[in-house]
């Protein structure tokens, strides 16, 4: 077997895919064959490093030299200069943007510095097709031990000990819902992982499948010792044909390794996992909704109780919980309870994984301990908002979450001050929005997200939700009255009051953190029909001042319905009947001339 | 059984565990208002869906108000069923539902029996504040079936009907958030669908989403056609039910109110069904035994059992769902279908007039009847032997449209002939009653012997399906009985698959057999109505003075002076009929 | 009575995918999206073929079918466009070249253009924020697009 010195590991994220990384990874090896290093240097493809901003990234080990933004045709700088001459690659280093220096090691950059990965942790760093690349990293030793040294009972104690909770949304207690599950008598229970990962701007659950997907495996196999069951089963979105493929290559893998099939480790245990296809529903990300949509039904929640940990997937007892909440579980068990529970807040332990994205300088996938500061989050890894804008508000939670403003920055995050801020932990979607944000389009934008993916069957959520997303229409056209104020906050409070699942209950959420944090905002749209953030079109025009306008008709090309009229040299005017209010003539202007009113 | 204690506005009380809050709260008299939840009890027929939200209430110490219906009671509860937070909750659910519903009260069908009309009512809405988007659906009219989907508010009782129950599967939940109805597949019509007509669906919708079609105007204008002798007959389950929609308690015969409103309404002769039923019994009865002696004598060609046939929506569930077995049921016609045909050829005969200017009109306790009377197979030349069945309902409205004071009215009798009937035809409108009335003819032809006791209380009850064994002179006869279609298709089920054995079944769509069928008064869900129509069904028979079929003497009669005897080549053309395979058929381009 | 019609050869397979799932309902999911990847949409017909084989009510199938976004029953374009409206993606313009691909298609979301080639849907995070906003035609992914693209975009396809 060949021994390589040097490994190239280049992410095969879906975002570094998007932006040819197995172009790069060709090329890569191609160089490496012309130059007879086949079999000293390595090319490995992993999963995301989370810094998807600079994406594609190549890391260089073991020297760790991180090369950003690369292109196929940078390979033959790669293998020229840093593989065969040692020489790092300067142009592709990462540059600070503060001291406009160049940081080769990934530790020293402030996107990674104040990051600790427990779930993330193999992602960027192993070939996920790899099982003896996970394996050699601890992989499958905390499945060994609780097999062959632990009662389930003991296991359970540790993740209770742990703090673990649910990651998914709820922030349920990991270990007592194990606890609970397995305390139902049953001859057949189910272990389910959540992998319908639904939160438009949250991509985690993939990334982790995608970069280590043994991860939940080996997790999923501890829950089924725990809980008593043999049968396991993840219900993905279909969406995500890569993390399918590499889940079914884990799979396929771990039952060659004897790691799933029938008496594991000799240990008399058994346990196989199956896939079930999500279908694109986001209510499915509810837990009963999930189970109906796996027994091949509408995605519909029931009421609770039964808990699915009493009446499950086909009416048998079943544990369901998220792909990141089981990406902790074998470090925990390896690593101990009370180091997983020195890490966070007093409530909320361990770390959480976010999406980080909007209007901010390093969009990507990011973990940190519960606890971190929304400030250090945005300004410190995230690297502050783009384009030296203002801040605004950073939305959390997805569609189930709120707004959070400037007031909120040094609020430690955890499951509960998030909820006591009104937002909410939800799957880790964090969204950075700017003064360019009006949000009141941003509370329409969830509504429109929720009317679309709500079930239908209650009531409230069904009819309420379009009531609230119609009101804010009418709102950002200039036609609302503080009369619908009044009624959006009414039927905000009683669809959460009365609706079934915790769609419906936490959909208006956007909606009253918004009323709370911005509350002059939409009175100005009421009263004054006034957009400050110029985002909606119905009130605002765009008009060009003849003065500084020198007539070089860049405007009146740029306009695509061809609303810009005028004479070469002499000011243009925007016929405002024809206007789409798109913007592109002010982002072509390069005079000033043309503003919006 | 564990009794809990629980305290619901103020009031501590204990309940067994397993209680909802809602059942809880009813048996201290507070009546928490529901609109999705559905239940015949006695009959194990529930709807729960908790998706209205109407009957939140407010537990302590949970977040969010809870359904009543759905929530089972804890151990010292405490409930509010009262509070601001849950009126204010609750009128706001209502209102959203009403802004997604058409406002054409004063012309729906449902009018005035609508229970989201009544909420409406209750909360005393006088405005809807929130106005926005309402759903639009086509209107679906089928033989006898209206859907208006755009009044349809979730509660998902018919879909349950139709799959839970019925196992017909026509209708379901489609599309997701605002956009989610219950339709058909495809939104397709119901005629295209494998709808048996059942009308359960109807008989359940607390809207005016699912009606039946009224053919009332039609009748009106055939009385007013001085060339036209206009026939009623009634079927039996109609008087046990009618006096329902004139404030009577459930339960009350009012066969001789019916015969005179019906009289003072213009039609020219009063008929019963029941003499049909009578026919029914001849005809099946002596088909059973032929099929039956026969196979006693080792004919392996003969099927058994024979399954009744008067049922239509239970028809046309066979034809859809178990085509294969299609040569198994009677082919003896059903009571409407026997009157119609002895009434547009024996009876116009006699009154000397031609069938196109004789019009059949039934009065029926089902929908499926109007599908029925329809059928090609029940024409001449085109020329229906059952011109139209009207529901009980639309009678009903015809009464009151025609300001006649029902309850005033003298109790008259039928017309003879074909308005004689025996007490076993009356039974034909429960479950168990045609069994048991061709029990008592075939018992009596068989054997030559007369029955000392005419009740077989063997073969009553309410359990769904329901099996006995008479003593037929030293011969055991199997009998099987279902009603519900879903119980039916059980019980078939275990006969295809040879798991039971029975010389004859009996089948009714509707739970409770024709008393329960989707063309009666609503009983919004209290089943205690059906247990006292079928009492009634009960006690008309035990007072008639003829209680077996075969010793209708007008039936007799019949045989001797037109048919013969009963299977005869001319019974079999006007009294037998055919079936068709329905399935869905699948070919290759 | 109803009739459907299929084409032979595609009416055994549709029969073979039931059957590869032992004909159970409760594998309907899983079948349509089977089906799905054969004809490229779920047409009636379809649907009435797997409820026979499943033997479930086909009311049932097209419940399912018309809950889930995933399921179609119109084909879609030889050149999908499916423009992310994930939140990242909105933030930073998706809405505008959403409106920019409508407009130059004349087509609205979720339709398919007349000649077959082009259809528009909007889908939900793909999770290359960090090219927001993203769009696929296929599977090839355009990142960081602004309404100005969309014309080269659509130009690139339009002559295959």
């Amino acid at each position: 077997m060949a021994k390589f010195n040097m490994h190239l590991l280049v992410c095969g994220g879906t975002g570094c895919r998007a932006s040819q990384s197995e172009a790069i990874v060709e090329s890569l090896n191609k160089r490496l064959a012309e130059n007879g290093l086949e079999n000293e240097t390595k090319v490995v493809t992993t999963g995301c490093f989370g810094f998807c901003e600079k994406g594609p990234i190549v890391n260089v080990l073991p020297d760790n030299t991180f090369y950003v933004s690369v292109k196929p045709e940078d390979a033959s700088d790669i293998v020229a200069e840093h593989v065969i001459k040692g020489r790092k690659v300067e142009r592709l280093l990462f540059s600070d943007p503060e001291t406009e220096e160049s940081v080769s090691d990934s530790r020293h950059m402030g996107f990674y510095k104040k990051q600790i990965r427990i779930a993330l942790r193999n992602c960027g760093f192993i070939d996920p097709e790899n099982i003896e690349e996970y394996i050699a990293r601890d992989g499958y030793l905390a499945l060994a031990n609780c097999l062959t040294e632990m009662t389930p009972q003991q296991v359970i104690e540790m993740m209770k000990k742990s703090g673990l909770r649910g990651r998914g949304g709820g922030g349920f207690p990991t270990g007592l819902k194990w606890e609970l599950t397995a305390k139902v008598p049953s001859d057949v229970k189910y272990v389910i992982c959540n992998a319908d990962e639904g939160d438009p701007g949250a991509f985690m659950d993939r990334s982790v499948l995608e970069g280590d997907p043994h991860s939940v495996i080996e997790a999923m196999a501890i829950n089924g010792y725990c809980i008593g069951s043999n049968h396991g089963l993840v219900y993905i979105r279909a969406e995500y044909p890569l993390a399918i493929q590499r889940l079914k290559t884990a799979l396929d893998q771990a039952r060659e390794y004897g790691l799933l099939g029938k008496n594991i480790f000799g240990s008399n245990f058994d346990f196989d996992i199956e896939l079930r296809y999500g279908a694109g529903a986001f209510v499915c990300g509810e837990e009963t909704a999930l189970i109906h949509s796996m027994e091949g039904m509408r995605g519909e929640p029931t009421f609770k109780p039964p808990f699915p940990s009493e009446c499950g997937y086909l009416g048998k007892p079943s544990n369901v919980n998220n792909v990141e909440t089981y990406a902790n579980v074998p470090v925990i068990i390896n690593k101990g309870p009370e180091w997983f529970a020195s890490i966070g807040t007093e409530t909320s332990k361990g770390t959480k994984v976010f999406a980080l994205a909007g209007k901010i300088n390093n969009v990507g996938l990011i973990e940190v301990p519960m606890g971190t500061t929304l400030r250090e989050v945005i300004f410190e890894i995230g690297g502050g908002i783009k384009d030296g804008k203002e801040f605004k508000a950073v939305q959390t939670g997805g569609p189930s979450g709120g707004c959070l403003t400037a007031r909120h920055l040094d609020t430690p995050i955890d499951y509960d001050n998030l909820i006591e801020a009104g937002s909410m932990m939800g799957s880790g979607g964090m969204i950075v929005m700017d003064e360019d944000d009006c949000m009141v389009s941003i509370a329409q934008y969830y509504l429109e997200f929720t009317v679309e993916e709500s079930c239908g069957k209650c009531s409230p959520c069904r009819i309420g939700n379009k009531r609230l997303y119609e009101i804010l229409q009418k709102i950002t056209k200039g036609e609302g009255t503080m009369d619908d104020l009044e009624k959006l906050k009414n039927l905000s409070q009683v669809i959460k009051d009365t609706s079934l699942c915790g769609l419906g209950q936490t959909s208006p959420n956007p909606i009253l953190s918004t009323l709370d944090n911005f509350w002059d905002e939409y009175v100005e749209h009421v009263t004054e029909k006034k957009c400050r953030a110029g985002v909606c079109k119905s009130m605002m025009r765009y008009i060009i001042e003849p003065e500084p306008c020198v007539g070089c008709t860049a405007c009146a090309r740029a306009c695509p319905v061809n609303a810009i009229s005028g004479e070469r040299k002499q000011a243009h005017t925007i016929n405002q009947e024809i206007c789409i209010k798109c913007g592109a003539c002010m982002e072509k202007c390069k005079f000033n001339a043309i503003f919006i009113k | 059984m564990e009794q809990i204690k629980v305290t619901i506005d103020k009031k501590t009380l204990e309940v067994p565990k397993g209680t909802t809050i809602l059942a809880a709260a009813k048996t201290i008299g507070i009546d928490i208002p529901t609109l999705c939840y559905f239940s015949l009890g006695d009959m194990k027929i529930e709807n729960k869906p908790g998706g209205c939200r109407i009957c939140v209430v407010e537990v302590e110490g949970r977040r969010n108000l809870a359904p009543a219906c759905a929530t089972e009671c804890t151990p010292n509860m405490m409930v509010k069923t009262n509070s601001m937070r849950v009126l204010n909750a609750r009128r706001t659910v209502l209102e959203l539902i009403l802004s997604d519903h058409p406002f054409d009260c004063l012309i729906c069908a449902k009018s005035g029996n609508c229970e989201l009309q009544d909420m409406a009512h209750r909360f005393g809405v006088r405005e809807i504040p929130y106005h926005g988007e309402q759903s639009k659906y086509r209107v679906d009219t089928s033989p006898s079936i209206i859907r208006d989907v755009d009044k349809c508010i979730m509660c998902r009782r018919c879909e349950m009907m139709c799959n839970t129950v019925q196992t017909v599967g026509t209708l379901s939940a489609i599309n997701r958030g605002f956009e989610a109805v219950v339709a058909t597949a495809f939104e397709m019509n119901l005629e295209k669908s494998s709808c048996t007509y059942c009308g359960q669906c109807v008989a359940v919708c607390p809207t005016g989403a699912l009606t039946e079609v009224d053919h009332t105007r039609q009748v009106i204008s055939a009385l007013a056609d001085p060339k036209k002798t206009v026939i009623v007959q009634t079927a039996p389950a109609v008087r046990a039910a009618l006096g329902e929609e004139f404030g009577l308690e459930a339960g009350s015969l009012v066969t001789g109110k019916m015969v005179a409103a019906l009289r003072e309404l213009g039609f020219d002769y009063i008929f019963d069904t029941d003499f049909a039923a009578d026919l029914t019994i001849m005809e099946e009865g002596t088909e059973l035994l032929s099929r039956l002696n026969k196979h006693l004598a080792g004919d392996k060609e003969v099927k058994l059992p024979i399954l009744t046939s008067c049922c239509p929506a239970w028809v046309n569930f066979f034809e859809h769902n178990f085509p294969e077995l299609k040569d198994i049921p009677s082919t003896a016609r059903s009571p409407q279908q026997m009157f119609g045909a002895i009434a547009k050829t024996f009876y116009a005969e006699k009154l000397g007039i031609s069938r196109e200017n004789m019009v059949v009109v039934s009065i029926m306790p089902c929908l499926a009847k109007k599908y029925e009377c329809q059928r090609d197979e029940f024409k001449t030349d085109g020329n229906p032997d059952v011109d139209f069945a009207i529901s009980t309902r639309e009678l009903a409205n015809f009464i009151k449209q025609a300001n006649i004071d029902f309850n005033a009215l003298p109790d008259e009798d039928f017309d003879n002939p074909l308005g004689v009937s025996s007490g076993a035809a009356v039974i034909f409108g429960t479950t168990g009653g045609v069994i048991e009335a061709a029990v008592r003819t075939a018992y009596e032809i068989q054997t030559g012997k007369s029955l000392e006791k005419v009740d077989f209380d063997e073969l009553r009850g309410m359990e769904g399906i329901r099996e006995a064994t008479i003593d037929v002179d030293g011969f055991p006869m199997r009998i099987g009985i279902a009603h519900g279609l879903g119980n039916a298709r059980k019980l078939l089920e275990d006969v295809r698959d040879g798991k039971s054995q029975f010389h004859a079944i009996e089948i009714m769509a509707c739970p409770g057999g024709c008393i329960g069928g989707g063309g009666q008064p609503l009983h919004h869900g209290d089943s205690s109505i059906l247990m006292a129509r079928q009492k009634a069904i009960y006690c008309e028979d035990a007072g008639k003075t003829i209680r077996k079929s075969h010793e209708n003497p007008y039936i007799k009669e019949l045989y001797e002076k037109f048919l013969g005897k009963p299977m005869s080549e001319k019974a079999h053309h006007l009294l037998h009929t055919h079936y068709f395979d329905k399935r869905t058929k699948i070919t290759i381009e | 009575m109803a009739e459907i019609k299929l084409p032979e050869n595609k009416l055994n397979q549709l029969k073979e995918i039931c059957k590869s799932f032992d004909n159970k309902a409760g594998e309907l999911i899983n079948v349509l999206h089977k089906a799905q990847e054969l004809f490229g949409y779920l047409p009636a017909e379809v649907q009435e073929v797997v409820a026979a084989e499943l033997n479930t009510p086909v009311a049932h199938v097209f419940g399912v079918v018309s809950f889930y976004s995933f399921f179609t029953m119109t084909p879609r374009g030889r050149f999908p466009i499916s423009i992310c409206l994930g939140t990242a993606c909105y933030v930073r313009g998706a809405e505008k070249v959403s409106d920019e691909f409508k407009r130059l298609l004349n087509l609205k979301l979720g339709e398919t253009s007349a000649d077959g080639k082009f259809s528009l849907t909007g889908l939900r995070c793909v999770g290359a924020c960090g090219l927001a906003p993203v769009v696929l035609v296929g599977a090839k992914v355009y990142g960081r697009i602004a309404p100005e693209n969309v014309k080269d975009i659509i130009k690139e396809y339009e002559e295959l």
